[in-house]
């Protein structure tokens, strides 16, 4: 699929062009030296790692180790409090508001609770960005909502609110919305949560498909071993104990190679053979 | 071996010394929650004794049955025990309480984790609490300075809002107000009317009832009645619906899109109210004027022709215009008031109530505090 190569205008009326993410081999997310922080307390520090062009990238770790947190970086919901984050040559913690949007708008992003828009139907939520940001017609923007509401599945759903569908169906529409503009990025946060496993591994090889057919390169935030070994070919790993990353690779290689028994316990759901966590109390 | 003994109900504790440097804590009897636990002192206070303990084992051959109540004093006695470097020999318990308290401590507790209780003092706590009033203003402040930005974007065409959430908000907060705005304004003119009657018809000047219900709601109360009503209906009902899209990260979502919240959230709602209080205002002025009349015609004997004609001779063009141009600016305080709230708004359904009281306290306390303001510049100037 075609990316999106028009200019546009910016919120104050300027003319912003859209910019590509460089094809050279120059990886599109480069996270330098991070240290994410809520007032004084610190929660990671030291954050570095790079995101290749289709990588399906996974930020793995417990619960509380800051997963989320990274990703709102990663967004610029929250900013750094050391380090950057670039995005190609683009330096994203640097830029100002007006350079932020025009990035954004390269970005898909699908949140936890699907974070659809209560007051709209299911193809006006799809419609908004395209209304916002092309030149569509209305006739063609309901045409091409139409069109991402059945590569997610809802095909015929296009006037329900968001409260008239099941929790599964809100997480497909809130990924139709993601991939409205055909974003190079496209973000993930725990997009298993709350799905039955049948309805998490068809969402699996649906992101599987968005990053073989649209070439967008993908970040998701999960714990969900399952998830993590079926899509993922590249990851981060947070610990909370030591509030830094400790290992960063492909997940099948980390859980073959990786000699830190906090990833391969993780990895492992507990121990190599699923009774470490029990053994370790048994003996004290 | 010496032998002290204390019961609890149905559960009993006795202590007694193995040897020199081993505490024997005996456990009989029933040990439920519903029986309450025995006081934590009595361990401490055994293992403090001469001569002091260097282990601690226990005897529960008299064990019946046993919950969590059993537990929760086990724990405590560990930590008593942990704190004096004490050996603790849990073997002689039943196995599944053993099982249990493993399972209690197998992660220790993390550092800094516990909160405790902070008892600041009286003086700190109220420097406390004018910081955070303080705050709060500059907080205010600040966001009227960015919905004051987007209204310049506005009416040059820059800024970005579906104007259909514009008609729903309007249509909201304006025709669906008109219910409680007409019941309560009046009911104010009535009690105005009631109030002034009372003094004058002691000097037979009954008729200024008329003047003095219409200066006044034009002037003041027609715009505070409705700005105050409208605090609590639609600026908590403002906050209350950001507050939810906050939590449930919808408002993430337009940011990660390159959307800005301000303009496509809190901008239609500013506008909404700034067009529809003055409005409503007016609408309340003759509501009070309709209610001074309803006493003045049913108490007071005056004809409502002549009420009507005393009190268009009373009240001028400018206390009219004064009224409109202060529920404008309440519209707006209560708008921004409703819309900061919101944006600030935690991230569980508690902090959403809480968001929608701070809206209409803040609401309201802003109102009143623009509106003693207006007096005094209005009183000024001349107006």
């Amino acid at each position: 699929m075609a990316t999106n190569s028009a200019s546009f205008n910016s919120s104050d009326g300027k003319v912003v062009a859209v910019r590509h993410f460089p094809k050279d081999g120059r990886p599109p997310i480069t996270v330098k030296n991070l240290t994410m922080a809520y007032g004084t307390f610190v929660l990671m520090t030291d954050i570095n790692f790079t995101v290749n062009h289709g990588d399906i990238f996974i930020i793995m770790g417990g619960s509380g180790s800051g997963k989320s947190t990274l990703l709102r970086h990663m967004l610029g919901l929250n900013e750094p409090a050391k380090g950057e984050i670039w995005y190609g040559d683009f330096n994203f913690t640097k830029a100002d508001v007006i350079q932020r949007e025009a990035m954004l708008r390269h970005f898909g992003v699908l949140y936890q609770s699907g974070a659809l828009w209560s007051s709209m139907t299911l193809a006006e939520n799809v419609g908004l960005p395209l209304g916002e940001f092309t030149d569509l017609s209305d006739q063609e923007i309901r045409e091409v909502a139409s069109l991402k509401l059945a590569l997610v599945g809802l095909k015929g759903f296009e006037g329900y609110y968001p409260s008239q569908i099941s929790g599964g169906m809100q997480k497909r529409a809130g990924l139709a919305r993601a991939i409205a503009l055909d974003p190079e990025i496209l973000f993930f946060d725990e997009p298993s949560a709350g799905l039955d496993p049948i309805s998490s591994r068809l969402l699996d090889d649906l992101i599987l498909e968005l990053r073989d057919n649209l070439g967008a390169t993908i970040v998701v935030v999960t714990h969900e071993l399952a998830s993590i070994f079926a899509i993922g070919n590249n990851s981060v790993f947070l610990d909370a104990e030591s509030r830094t990353m400790i290992a960063h690779g492909d997940p099948k290689e980390l859980l073959k190679n990786c000699s830190d028994h906090r990833v391969r316990t993780f990895l492992t759901r507990g121990g190599e053979d699923g009774q470490t966590e029990k053994s370790t109390r048994d003996h004290g | 071996m010496q032998a002290h003994q204390q019961t609890q109900r149905s559960n009993e504790l006795s202590f007694a010394r193995a040897d020199n440097s081993t505490l024997l804590v005996r456990l009989s009897g029933d040990w439920h929650l519903r029986h309450g636990l025995p006081a934590p002192e009595l361990i401490e206070k055994q293992l403090d004794a001469a001569p002091k303990s260097a282990r601690i084992t226990f005897d529960a051959a008299q064990l019946k049955d046993w919950d969590s109540g059993l537990l929760t004093f086990l724990l405590l006695v560990s930590e008593a025990c942990h704190k004096r470097k004490v050996q603790v020999d849990w073997t002689p318990l039943p196995e599944g309480v053993q099982a249990l308290i493993r399972l209690a401590e197998t992660v220790p507790e993390k550092t800094g984790a516990r909160h405790e209780a902070s008892h600041s003092s009286f003086l700190v706590e109220v420097g406390r609490e004018a910081l955070s009033y303080a705050k709060g203003l500059d907080d205010f402040l600040r966001f009227l300075g960015e919905v004051t930005i987007s209204f310049a974007k506005l009416t040059v065409g820059k800024a970005r809002f579906r104007r259909v959430d514009l008609m729903v908000v309007i249509q909201d907060c304006g025709a669906e107000a008109f219910g409680i705005v007409t019941m309560v304004t009046f009911l104010v003119g009535t009690i105005l009317a009631f109030m002034g009657a009372v003094q004058l018809q002691q000097f037979g000047a009954t008729i200024f009832v008329a003047d003095l219900v219409g200066i006044a709601m034009s002037r003041d109360m027609g715009a505070m009645m409705t700005a105050i009503i409208m605090a609590g209906r639609t600026g908590a009902a403002f906050a209350a619906q950001l507050g939810s899209m906050k939590v449930t990260q919808e408002i993430d979502a337009l940011t990660t899109m390159g959307v800005s919240p301000l303009e496509f959230l809190v901008l239609p709602r500013v506008l909404a109210l700034f067009l529809m209080i003055p409005l409503l205002a007016v609408y309340a002025d003759c509501l009070g004027v309709a209610g001074g009349a309803f006493v003045g015609a049913t108490m007071l004997h005056i004809s409502v022709g002549s009420y009507i004609r005393e009190t268009a001779a009373a009240v001028t063009l400018g206390d009219i215009l004064g009224g409109i141009f202060k529920a404008a600016i309440y519209g707006i305080i209560i708008a921004v008031a409703g819309c900061l709230r919101g944006f600030q708004c935690g991230n569980s359904s508690s902090a959403v109530g809480d968001a929608a009281t701070q809206a209409v306290v803040s609401g309201i306390v802003y109102v009143i505090v623009a509106c003693g303001i207006f007096a005094f510049v209005f009183n000024v100037i001349g107006i």
